[in-house]
Parts: structure tokens; C-alpha cells; sequence
């Protein structure tokens, strides 16, 4: 029972799904602010999923199911790892050790959904998207493991959560070493990529292909997948808050580095254009993760 | 390992704010074919023209495109006054100057809507907003002047219809001054953004032998290397007497495409300054044509996108009885199949954007047989189609009570 709540409430599903909603809002109010426009009220995002709920979903001719079965899937994992996160941060000594790996998996599983339910939508800018997307996470999740690794290293050795964030109070955060900076900068790239905006939007690329995975889409998939966004959107900076700055995870520091991790992605989205997927892996095997195996190789000398 | 798929870029897509139809063919990421097809928006202009009078037909030609909506009324009556003597012999002197004024202004605001879309093509929304926002007291000054954002309702043979007040010139010269701050920026944010130069730079390459042998024109064409413009080469309006320069770039990729873009509203905008201090203060706007004689025309201008063409014939009467345009676009959209080939599916999509292209204005009928061959039919043809129509028509009333 016990599970459940923490699952379905609090710190899973619905609270994530508000805050990630919320800070949906806060990207979209400080892009139509920099761009010279008003930008839209605080609910937009909630009216836009109560509005799809409503909608007919529309199951294009010859779909597999795993076209319906992918944004559950997406959605479950989405959950199921903020879920974990958040009681790792609230009682540390709940965690079990080897869960960072459990965290990898599970959040490599939405960009998985995306792919499998686009590949089963028999649409060809679908099936562009779907390569694009598969493309992009064969480029992050190299760097995003040896970023992770760094720190594992840093901390000697434990891969888990809940020690992480205990050696960081007692040590200092992460970040404030060479490299855990750059293991920060690495992962940085890598939330976005795994994102998909700004500079990585690439599989959704709405003027090129027509926003290509999610095409086929309508109603309540659909609004299943933007939930998922809007959680991850959520999760994502939070694990890197937690494992980079996790000194103090007090709510009025929580709150203040993730409105400032959001701010960063935010600008970095509003001044630069997007990549080409081929551009975006050359990047990601060039920069990140040279970086990533110098941040590596930094911390296993101490530093 | 060849698999091609097509993948299609219309009829309705969000590249396009018009329908039109690319069917790309593409093996991965490459797209190695490409299919152009045009008509789904026609409107018979050249017809209508026909049927209207010699008044009228500027508003009617106007509504081609709402983006150039001075070009295609001014080059009409480039046409008509070819027929009576040439617009320099007839026009009065104030009349040109206005006429290069509204010209310039709208290849000022063409050129930003077109900056701005390609930077929302790239994915780069904030060019698209801002250049969006800096062509808004461009649109403004048009309604102070001519009363409409677009589709100015200016020009008519012989003249134009509405003078440049005394009090609207400070306003105009106000807007520029703030206009250029605003474009030196642009400048700035793409000639030395890395990540705009990546997207850019040698994607959609078109040569200056390709860009000769596709006929392309206007600032697609000046990005390669050819050295084309109406305004210089056959000089109509006031351009003859201003100082400005064409602007060319070598390279012919859309990099060079948007340079040329942006250092033409430079000089448009020296352009427009130097009509507002030399446009004599007073003076008659209209000559007041009254008769076209019979005879054969042709107008030419430098639209935003390229030149545009137009031939009229007349037999005396008050309307014209023959109309053909030729836009822009038309010879630039063309070019998409050599450029856009060979890239990937964001180059192509951005290369097909990056020719400015009008649908509107390039609109022919294809016909299409069950069979899939397609026939564009022209005048000629629709003439006898309608013609046979006709016929059926009174057979099928023969016999039977008027």
C-alpha cells in the first residue's frame, strides 16, 4: 500500500507529472518571453493534456499493438525512476546497492518507447524519426555512462544512489571537483539530447519531418508520451542535481538549482539552432566523450 | 543496402505555408530523388486578367502573392506603359520615386519573413520571432502609407494611386534608422554563429554553371556567382539614379543565400533614404492614361525573389487580351531538383525553403490521367478545352425550347 502511494502520488506520477507540467510552463513563458511574445497562461500544459484525453485516438491502418503499448511502456519506466529517485533523496539509506545501473535502464526505456511505437505506426517520416532517435541515443549514452561513472568513482566505488548523496554531504558536491565539472558539462548535454530539444530535437524536428515519431499519434497516446515528457523533464535534472550537487538537498536549494539547471537548458534551447543527427553524433563521440574519459581518468587520480 | 522509401514534404506540411508537393526519395538519410509537384493552387490569373479592364487588373494581379504584392501590379504596368512609350516617357517624376519606395520596402520585409523562416526551418526560433519583430514597423509604415499591410493597392498605369504625405516621411526615415541596428544583429548572430555555420554552409550547394543552366533567378541566383538584377541591368523607377550595388556571393550554398538576403536590406534600405531626400515635394502622381493603343508589352522587375515577368497584349480595346506571368519561383523551385539532391532530409527540407519560394505566384494546371502521366496544358489548350465544353454544351440544348 505503502508502494503504491509513493508510486502513484507522491514522489511518483502525479507529483512528478505537475512539476515536470510546471516547468514545461516556465520553458515555454521564458522562451515567448525572449522571443518578444506573452507566452501562455500557467495551466496551458494541463489544459493541453486534459485536451487530449478528450480527443479520438486514431490507430493508423496496419498498427502493430505495440503502437498502443509503447507510451504505457514509456510512461511506467518514466515513473517507476522518479519514484526510486525521490525516495533515495528523502531516507538515503532505503537505496540498495547497484541501483545506479537499474537507473540507466529505466531511463533509457522512453526514448525505447518512442522508437518501438514509430517503428509500429507504418508511417516513413515515423520511420525517420525512429532512426533519428535510435541514432541519437547510440551517441548519448556513452558519454552519459562515463559521466556517471565518474562519479561512481569519486565515491569510491559504491553504485549507490542513496551513498552518493551521503558522501557529497559529507565531502562537498561533485561538481565542485575537475571532474565532476566535467562530468557535469558531459551530462548536461547528454539530459538535453535525452530531451530532445533545443540543439537535439532532431527525431521530432517538426519543420523537417513533422514532428516524425510522434506523427501518428492522437488523444490519449499522445498525451501519455507528452506526460512522459513533461516527467522526465522533470527527472532528468533532478538526477543530475543529485548526483552532481547533491550537497544540500534541503527544498529551498533543491528548488533554486533546478529552476537554475532549467534556466541553463532553457537559454542553451533559445540560442542555437538544431544539429543535423549526423552532426549530433559526430558531436557526442567527439566532445562528450572525450570529455567523459578525461573526467574518468581525473577521478581515478582524485581529483 | 538500398531501401528507398519516399518520404513526402506536402501537400500540406509545416514547411510549407502554401500546399505544394516534394516527394523526396531517400535511402536512409539521403535523399537521392526528388519529385516537384506544383497545381494545387491554381487560380487562372492570366484568364480573369483577361476579363477584366485595364483598372482593374492591378488589384486582381496584386493577389498572386500577398508576399510581393507590389512586384506583380508594378510590373503590369511596366508591361502596359511599354505599350504606350516606356514608364520613364510617362509617369510623372514624383510617381517614380514613390513606386521605388513601396518597392523597396517590400523587398525589405520580404527578405526578414524569409530570414525568419529559415531560422525556424533550422529550428532556431528565436531568428524566426525576432526578424518577425523587426518586420513589423515595416508593415506598419505600410498602413500609414498605402492603408494595407499587404496587397498595397498603389499602382496603376500611369501613376500611383495614393501620394507620399510630407508628414509620412520622418516616420519612414524614423522606422530605417531603427531598422538597421535591428539587422546588424541578425549580421552579427548568424555570420559568426558556429552552430548556424554548420547548418548552413555547403548544404544545398547550387553552382553558378547549375544555377545558369536552371534559369535561376534573383538573389538564388546572386548567391552563386551571376550577376543578375533587373534593377541594374534594365533600370526602371529611380534605381538608374540612386547609388547602391548589387550585392554576389560564390559559393551558392544557402549560407551565401541568406548573406546576400540580409546585405540586400542594406541596401534597400540606402535605397529608400536616398528616394525620400531626392523625391521632389510636389508634383502630380498620375498621368492620367485614358487609351491603350494596340500593341505588345512586357514589364520586368526585381522582385524579392527574383525577376518577374510579364507580358500583356492588347488590341485597342480596354482590356487586355492576352496576360502571362511568369514569377520568380517558378524558375527557382525548379533548381530544388539539383540542389536538394544528395543532401539529407533536414538539408533538403532546408534547401527547399531557402529559394524563397512563392507557390502562389507558380501555379500551372497539370492534368492527371489515370494512367499518372501528367500533361501541363497551356493557355492554348485550356482555351480549346473549353471551347469543345461549349459545344457539348449546345448539343446537348439542340432541339429543345429556348
Amino acid at each position: 500500500m505503502k508502494y503504491i502511494f509513493y508510486y502513484l502520488i507522491f514522489p511518483g506520477f502525479l507529483f512528478s507529472a505537475v512539476i515536470g507540467l510546471l516547468a514545461g510552463w516556465i520553458d515555454r513563458k521564458v522562451t515567448a518571453r525572449l522571443q518578444w511574445r506573452i507566452g501562455p497562461p500557467w495551466h496551458q500544459n494541463f489544459t493541453d493534456i486534459i485536451k487530449l484525453l478528450g480527443k479520438e485516438t486514431i490507430i493508423p491502418e496496419g498498427a502493430r499493438f505495440t503502437f498502443l503499448f509503447s507510451p504505457y511502456l514509456g510512461l511506467i519506466s518514466a515513473v517507476l525512476v522518479t519514484t526510486y529517485l525521490g525516495r533515495s533523496m528523502i531516507s538515503p539509506l532505503e537505496s540498495f546497492s547497484g541501483d545506479l545501473i537499474v537507473f540507466f535502464y529505466l531511463l533509457a526505456i522512453p526514448a525505447l518507447a518512442l522508437i518501438i511505437g514509430a517503428s509500429a505506426s507504418r508511417n516513413p517520416l515515423a520511420s525517420v524519426g525512429a532512426s533519428r532517435e535510435m541514432k541519437l541515443v547510440l551517441a548519448y549514452e556513452l558519454p552519459f555512462i562515463l559521466a556517471i561513472v565518474a562519479v561512481i568513482i569519486r565515491s569510491n566505488g559504491v553504485i549507490q544512489l542513496g551513498q552518493i548523496i551521503r558522501q557529497q554531504l559529507f565531502f562537498g558536491s561533485n561538481i565542485f571537483s575537475f571532474s565532476g565539472f566535467l562530468g557535469f558539462l558531459v551530462a548536461l548535454f547528454c539530459i538535453q539530447a535525452k530531451l530532445g530539444i533545443g540543439l537535439f530535437d532532431i527525431a521530432e524536428a517538426d519543420q523537417e519531418i513533422m514532428c516524425g515519431t510522434l506523427i501518428e499519434y492522437s488523444g490519449l497516446p499522445l498525451a501519455i508520451f507528452k506526460l512522459t515528457k513533461a516527467i522526465m523533464f522533470y527527472t532528468l535534472p533532478l538526477f543530475i542535481i543529485v548526483l552532481f550537487l547533491g550537497r544540500d538537498l534541503t527544498p529551498v536549494f533543491l528548488i533554486a538549482k533546478y529552476l537554475m539547471l532549467l534556466g541553463i537548458v532553457i537559454l542553451i534551447k533559445n540560442t542555437n539552432p538544431r544539429l543535423r543527427i549526423d552532426q549530433a553524433l559526430k558531436f557526442f563521440w567527439r566532445v562528450p566523450t572525450l570529455l567523459g574519459v578525461i573526467a574518468v581518468i581525473l577521478a581515478l587520480f582524485g581529483l | 543496402m538500398s531501401h528507398k522509401i519516399i518520404v513526402p514534404i506536402g501537400p500540406y506540411h509545416p514547411l510549407q505555408e502554401e500546399p505544394e508537393y516534394f516527394q523526396l526519395y531517400v535511402e536512409g538519410e539521403r535523399v537521392v530523388d526528388i519529385d516537384i509537384i506544383i497545381g494545387y493552387n491554381h487560380r487562372g490569373i492570366e484568364k480573369l486578367s483577361e476579363a477584366k479592364h485595364f483598372d482593374q487588373v492591378p488589384f486582381l494581379v496584386e493577389r498572386i502573392c500577398g508576399i510581393c504584392s507590389s512586384s506583380h501590379p508594378y510590373t503590369y504596368c511596366l508591361a502596359v506603359e511599354n505599350i504606350l512609350g516606356g514608364e520613364a516617357n510617362i509617369v510623372p517624376e514624383k510617381a517614380l520615386y514613390i513606386r521605388t519606395i513601396i518597392d523597396e520596402l517590400q523587398r525589405i520585409h520580404s527578405h526578414l519573413l524569409w530570414l525568419g523562416l529559415t531560422g525556424h526551418f533550422i529550428g532556431y526560433n528565436t531568428v524566426w520571432m525576432w526578424a518577425w519583430k523587426y518586420r513589423e514597423p515595416v508593415l506598419d509604415c505600410f498602413e500609414m502609407v498605402t492603408g494595407n499591410r499587404n496587397n498595397y493597392a498603389m499602382f496603376k498605369v500611369g501613376g500611383v494611386r495614393r501620394d507620399l504625405k510630407d508628414e509620412d516621411i520622418p516616420v519612414l526615415k524614423k522606422m530605417l534608422d531603427e531598422l538597421s541596428p535591428g539587422i546588424d544583429l541578425f549580421r552579427g548572430a548568424i555570420m559568426d554563429d558556429p552552430v548556424i555555420k554548420m547548418r548552413l554552409k555547403g548544404v544545398g550547394l547550387l553552382t553558378r554553371k547549375q544555377a545558369l543552366d536552371w534559369c535561376v533567378v534573383g538573389p538564388t541566383a546572386r548567391a552563386s556567382g551571376v550577376n543578375i538584377d533587373v534593377r541594374r541591368d534594365e533600370p526602371y523607377g529611380v534605381a538608374d539614379r540612386l547609388d547602391w550595388k548589387v550585392i554576389l556571393e560564390k559559393d551558392g550554398d544557402i549560407f551565401c543565400k541568406t548573406i546576400v538576403r540580409i546585405l540586400e536590406l542594406y541596401e534597400s534600405i540606402s535605397i529608400i533614404r536616398q528616394s525620400l531626400n531626392k523625391m521632389p515635394k510636389s508634383g502630380s502622381i498620375d498621368a492620367g492614361v485614358k487609351d491603350i493603343p494596340a500593341g505588345e508589352g512586357i514589364g520586368r522587375v526585381e522582385a524579392p525573389r527574383g525577376e518577374c515577368f510579364h507580358y500583356i497584349k492588347t488590341d485597342g480595346t480596354n482590356r487586355p487580351i492576352r496576360h502571362k506571368i511568369r514569377s520568380p519561383s517558378f524558375m527557382n523551385v525548379a533548381s530544388d531538383k539539383v540542389s536538394a539532391v544528395g543532401g539529407t532530409i533536414s538539408d533538403a527540407t532546408l534547401t527547399l525553403a531557402a529559394v524563397d519560394p512563392c507557390y502562389c505566384c507558380t501555379e500551372r494546371v497539370a492534368v492527371i490521367n489515370k494512367s499518372d502521366k501528367r500533361k501541363v496544358m497551356n493557355g492554348w489548350d485550356l482555351i480549346k478545352l473549353s471551347q469543345e465544353k461549349t459545344l457539348k454544351l449546345k448539343e446537348g440544348y439542340d432541339g429543345r425550347p429556348e
